[in-house]
């Protein structure tokens, strides 16, 4: 198991006073949280930042961790003490997503009060997930695995991890939630009266091999031949709904963009497909190629620098 | 210990919703309606008001309410700041979107 240094998550001394941590965790949950950082592992961070600051925070739990000292030297294993819960009794709600280091130490315990967030009975669950832009272009099922917090007859936490299989709306956009009833926490069983409660999922789209998304349009980086874009042409482009023939315009050149209305992403009102033309060069592979680019420079003399005064 | 649920769910879009009530909003975030009141009075959720002068909201509330809530908890800010947090963070994303359509490649 790994052992948790807090003090240095935190980038505290290990002699710093509340006030010190209290400061230092709220520097670093605005760097660190999802909501706001740039950073990446932000979640990841965050968490780890939130463990060390529910132990720290605490003076009891502070004191239990102290006593562990600075860790195993290393290339040793850490292993927790044994009975962890002796003489440590801690109330109140918490636990839940935190890393088995500090089960061990601290999830062990009875909770006489308090549950993890999101066991009450009833209570509507969130779960995030990130799907392939293709569930929502053309619909189509897909299967999640997500871990709950649980909290067992003893008072333990544990992460227990369940699957689902679910219909993915054709048309959903990112930030998007969706709503399968009666997936959250259970109703209390004990009267039996309520109602299970529900779980919300909110959408993130990987990034797409070719398009790039912005709320409900798309926009996809098209490659056309010089001669192409100088000329005009009529080339295939691909789209969500399949291949489609594109007027380029003459006289178009590398950023030009081209709309496609109602290509985009098929929500209520479908969104729109936005073609971003990029001029590729042929490549020189042989003489012949570059006889044909002479002949090329000879026949259009062009200076492309001319407005900048060379 | 993994549980496996193979049935297929059909899932519905709250977003898609436009008649949320205070209530629902309440339960989807676990907060009290005071707290979903408190939101609204601080300009963070908008409130359309129905025929007999109840609360309805867009399906899109429930992503700003949940962001706001999560802010409020995780950063320990006042709903003043959340508010403006709420707003500034929206025209960061347009403006990322802006420069990222604009690079192209």
């Amino acid at each position: 198991m790994e052992f948790k240094d807090y003090y240095e998550i935190m980038g505290v001394p290990r002699d710093a006073t509340d006030a010190q941590i209290k400061q230092a965790y709220r520097k670093l949950a605005r760097k660190f949280h999802p909501d706001v950082s740039r950073e990446k592992d932000a979640e990841e961070r965050f968490k780890e930042l939130g463990e060390a600051y529910e132990v720290l925070r605490h003076p009891d739990k502070r004191a239990a961790y102290d006593t562990l000292g600075k860790g195993p030297p290393p290339g040793e294993q850490w292993r927790p003490p044994p009975n962890p819960d002796a003489g440590f009794e801690f109330g109140g709600a918490g636990a839940g997503g935190y890393s088995e280091f500090f089960d061990s130490l601290f999830g062990g315990s009875a909770r006489p009060r308090g549950r993890p967030r999101g066991d009450a009975p009833g209570e509507d669950h969130h779960a995030k997930v990130v799907l392939d832009l293709d569930a929502s272009l053309h619909g189509g099922t897909r299967s999640f695995t997500l871990r709950v917090p649980q909290v067992d007859d003893a008072g333990r936490v544990h992460l227990k991890e369940r699957t689902l299989s679910v219909q993915i709306p054709k048309g959903i956009l990112a930030g998007q939630h969706i709503r399968l009833a009666g997936q959250g926490s259970p109703s209390d069983s004990t009267d039996g009266s309520g109602k299970a409660g529900d779980l919300f999922i909110e959408v993130e789209f990987e990034p797409h091999a070719h398009y790039r998304v912005d709320g409900r349009d798309l926009y996809l980086t098209l490659p056309v031949a010089p001669w192409e874009a100088a000329l005009g042409a009529q080339v295939e482009t691909p789209t969500p709904t399949g291949r489609v023939d594109l007027k380029i315009p003459a006289g178009s050149h590398a950023g030009t963009k081209l709309r496609l209305k109602g290509r985009g992403i098929p929500a209520g009102t479908a969104g729109d497909l936005y073609v971003s033309l990029d001029i590729a060069l042929p490549p020189v592979d042989d003489a012949d190629d570059r006889a044909a680019y002479l002949a090329f420079a000879k026949a259009l003399p062009f200076n492309p620098r001319a407005h900048l005064g060379v | 210990m993994t549980v496996t649920t193979t049935t297929d769910f059909l899932a519905d879009v709250v977003e898609q919703r436009h008649d949320l009530t205070i209530r629902d909003l309440s339960r989807m975030c676990t907060a009290d309606t005071e707290h979903i009141v408190a939101l609204v009075e601080e300009g963070i959720l908008h409130a359309k008001r129905g025929p007999l002068g109840e609360w309805h909201f867009s399906g899109d509330s429930l992503g700003r309410a949940l962001l706001a809530l999560r802010l409020q908890r995780d950063l320990e800010i006042n709903l003043a700041g959340v508010a403006l947090a709420v707003e500034l963070l929206e025209e960061c994303s347009q403006l990322r979107r802006a420069l990222h359509r604009g690079a192209g490649r």
